[in-house]
């Protein structure tokens, strides 16, 4: 048993860049989900938007990585514009369906043939980020004890925490203002709002909006860490990694999704480097489980610890049981 | 009761295990590398299939058989290459693909399932092609609708369950999905690895199926409601049960697509402009006899009334003394059937998978949505919109990306009319 190793990797996971994506992308559904009762499952999508708006348009049209930036934040701007003006008059079920429909849209149309052109179909598409990687200040790789990372990963969690700093400060500001009151109060009793002349409508879409774009951060990082764009990683397992890593946290908390995220893939990649190495090493009988098994280990994991979590604790470890929206009407 | 449910897990969780560790040790025979060449919906035969290992020696070679199929058994796991001899297909016929030549890795005790599209060559007659002249581009429209009215009654068995559920306790049940995987995985045990004969496997699939809705309602979901689990929290709850029944199907079945023993590649018969396989026409009425079965019940029966009693007003049915806990159970043992049904159907259709019912679950939710939440009829007339939607778009659009069409018509539709089809004009925003 190598458990330098196999912690080294846990370790790693507490800061690396998947974490940051994942917890950027959380902040994004806490606006959504948590801050105002907007049953999006659809949030892959928005990373999807954004990380292949920056892919194509380096890759595929040849612009600057500015451009692609740009272009990746309208795209998850004008997708949230889209799924809003359909859905946001009905009730929270219908949401979760068309957004879960939506994503399914989006990825299907990014692995596509007939536009692999410009997509390159379900290979991706790569080579889009080495304007950002020359920007790297970066030389050498950092290793303490047994947690290492090589210079790209160290820029790209830079920027990343930076992200993150932002995301929370605007998360906290917006939250604490008069809009965010407005927010938190559809989701407590949207006709209450109504009644008091707000447009309920239009502010969940600036909702929609503003979480889809703190979302799409997530995607650029997700996709600059890789140094490639694939179609399947935007598929709704991602969504769903995103709604136990909000309720793990706890919803409606400014921290709670970055602390979620931390656990969580804390955990995650521990069983992952665990298991390999228990059946590698014969701990684990190899007609119980080999190691193309072990995947799905992790999976069950996640859907029984979003299920014990709802059971048991729907706040999660920061929220407060009263600002948790569990409640159809 | 939450030691039932520790239970009830152990229980479910050795059961699988058992099962599992079945499957596998039936399978550990030993290595082979096999396939079935199908083109158009018909088995290919006489083609040779040439196996070579990792330093070029043969290793074997199969000529395929009346029904298509092939197999070589090779000496132990290792890297292979597997060669189709393209000058033994039909005229015609080429590898889709283009690759006639595959290099594959054979695991340990496991049949490999090698897999070589088939179709007509570009140009040569028979090639599906937009600009034909008229009788074939009918047959083909026919074609379509026919493959159309059978992939929606596949959605509709799973679409009425899951419209029942939602109906009667207000559950957007993610892990219905799963409960259609489960009809296909059972038959599939029952079949191929206990032997019994798909038909009866086919029954004693959709009996387990419904058990497992039992089961699911009587030691969770009833669990669930007692405890007053807010309806949001039980639908994201569902995507946690989801995610666990899937990848616990991945862990004991793998990831590959396998076919039942039986009624893999059925020659079809003419019926006028369409061929179709007797397999497929077998289905559909059953399907229909079920559907109109259970559609009958709920309208003529007490327990039929008490359900959409219950559907419409839990409060009211219960005070008009109807056990509305029971009516659930009930709804939940008949949706896991149905969904199981749909599994068989399914699985005949397109092969077993462990994400076959996901793969599904949002044309079903499509299906509902289209027709109106709650309401089973408009399930069943949302599934056949469905159905020909995915089918007829290929007219238009890639094939690949037929399920985009089903997907914007159920946005197009939530724009206009969100109360779907046959939906009550009610408050739903």
């Amino acid at each position: 048993m190598n458990w330098d190793i196999i912690f080294g990797v846990s370790i790693e996971s507490l800061i690396n860049a998947t974490m940051i994506a994942y917890a950027l992308a959380a902040i994004g559904l806490n606006v959504h989900f948590g801050y105002t009762g907007l049953l999006n499952f659809g949030q892959s999508a928005f990373l999807g938007v954004a990380a292949y708006g920056l892919a194509m348009t380096v890759s595929t049209f040849g612009l600057p990585f500015w451009t692609g930036i740009l272009v990746g934040l309208a795209g998850a701007v004008v997708l949230a514009l889209l799924l809003g003006i359909p859905t946001l008059r009905l009730r929270a079920d219908y949401l979760a369906i068309v957004t879960i429909a939506a994503a399914e849209i989006v990825r299907l149309l990014f692995r596509s043939v007939s536009l692999s052109e410009w997509t390159g179909g379900s290979d991706g598409l790569q080579r889009f980020s080495d304007d950002f990687f020359t920007m790297n200040p970066y030389s050498s790789a950092l290793e303490i004890g047994i947690v290492s990372f090589d210079e790209r990963e160290l820029w790209v969690m830079t920027v990343g925490w930076l992200l993150i700093a932002i995301s929370l400060l605007i998360v906290f500001l917006s939250m604490r203002s008069p809009w965010g009151r407005v927010i938190k109060a559809i989701r407590e009793d949207e006709d209450a709002v109504r009644s008091l002349g707000k447009n309920v409508v239009s502010y969940k879409m600036q909702s929609l909006i503003l979480g889809g774009v703190l979302g799409s951060l997530g995607g650029f990082i997700f996709a600059l860490s890789r140094a490639a764009v694939q179609p399947d990683t935007y598929g709704t397992e991602f969504t769903f990694y995103m709604y136990t890593i909000v309720i793990l946290g706890g919803a409606a908390r400014v921290f709670g999704p970055v602390v979620g995220s931390m656990i969580f893939w804390f955990l995650l990649a521990f069983i992952n480097a665990l298991l390999p190495s228990l059946i590698s090493e014969g701990y684990i009988p190899s007609w119980f489980m080999d190691a193309n098994q072990a995947g799905a280990v992790g999976f069950i994991l996640v859907g029984l610890g979003l299920v014990l979590l709802l059971i048991f604790r729907p706040q999660g470890i920061f929220g407060d049981k009263k600002e948790v929206m569990l409640d159809g009407r | 009761m939450r030691r039932a449910v520790i239970i009830f897990t152990a229980v479910l969780g050795f059961l699988f295990a058992s099962l599992g560790l079945g499957a596998t040790s039936a399978l550990a025979e030993g290595e082979t590398l096999q396939g079935t060449l199908i083109n158009a919906g018909q088995p290919v035969t006489g083609v040779v299939i040439k196996v070579a290992d990792e330093g070029g020696t043969p290793a074997g070679e199969a000529t395929s058989g009346a029904d298509g199929k092939w197999s070589v058994a090779v000496s132990g796991p290792g890297t292979y290459k597997v060669d189709l001899d393209t000058a033994t297909l039909p005229q015609g016929v080429v590898v889709t693909t283009g690759r006639s030549s595959l290099t594959l890795p054979v695991f340990e005790g496991a049949a490999r399932n090698v897999l070589f599209p088939l179709g007509p060559a570009a140009g040569a007659p028979g090639a599906p092609d937009p600009d034909e002249g008229g009788t074939s581009n009918l047959s083909r429209v026919l074609d379509l609708v026919y493959t159309g009215i059978h992939f929606g009654l596949i959605i509709a068995l799973a679409a009425l369950g899951l419209s029942l559920i939602f109906g009667t306790m207000g559950l957007t049940n993610f892990a219905h999905g799963e409960l259609v995987t489960f009809g296909a995985l059972a038959a599939f045990l029952l079949n191929v690895t206990v032997g019994l004969p798909l038909e009866l496997a086919a029954v004693l699939a959709v009996v387990l199926g419904g058990a497992f809705g039992y089961f699911q309602d009587r030691f969770f979901w009833g669990w669930l409601r007692n405890r007053r689990t807010g309806l949001i929290g039980m639908m994201i709850i569902s995507i946690g049960a989801a995610l666990i029944l899937r990848y616990t199907y991945l862990f004991f079945f793998r990831g590959d697509t396998r076919q039942f023993a039986q009624y893999v590649a059925q020659p079809g018969i003419d019926l006028g402009p369409i061929s179709v396989a007797p397999k497929n026409l077998l289905m559909d009425a059953i399907a229909i006899v079920v559907l109109v079965v259970v559609s009958l019940a709920l309208i003529k029966t007490r327990l039929g009334k008490a359900t959409r009693a219950v559907s419409t007003n839990p409060a009211l049915a219960a005070a008009s003394g109807i056990s509305v806990d029971s009516v659930i159970r009930l709804v939940w043992t008949i949706g896991g059937a149905l969904a199981a049904l749909s599994g068989v159907m399914l699985a005949v259709f397109q092969g077993i998978n462990y994400q076959m019912g996901f793969q599904i679950l949002l044309l079903v939710f499509a299906a509902v949505t289209l027709g109106g939440l709650g309401t089973a009829f408009g399930a069943l007339l949302g599934s056949m919109v469905v159905g020909l939607a995915t089918q007829l778009s290929t007219l238009w659009i890639p094939t690949e990306l037929k399920n985009v069409g089903a997907l914007a018509v159920l946005i197009v539709i939530i724009l206009i009319r969100p109360q779907g089809i046959l939906g009550r004009r009610e408050r739903i925003g």
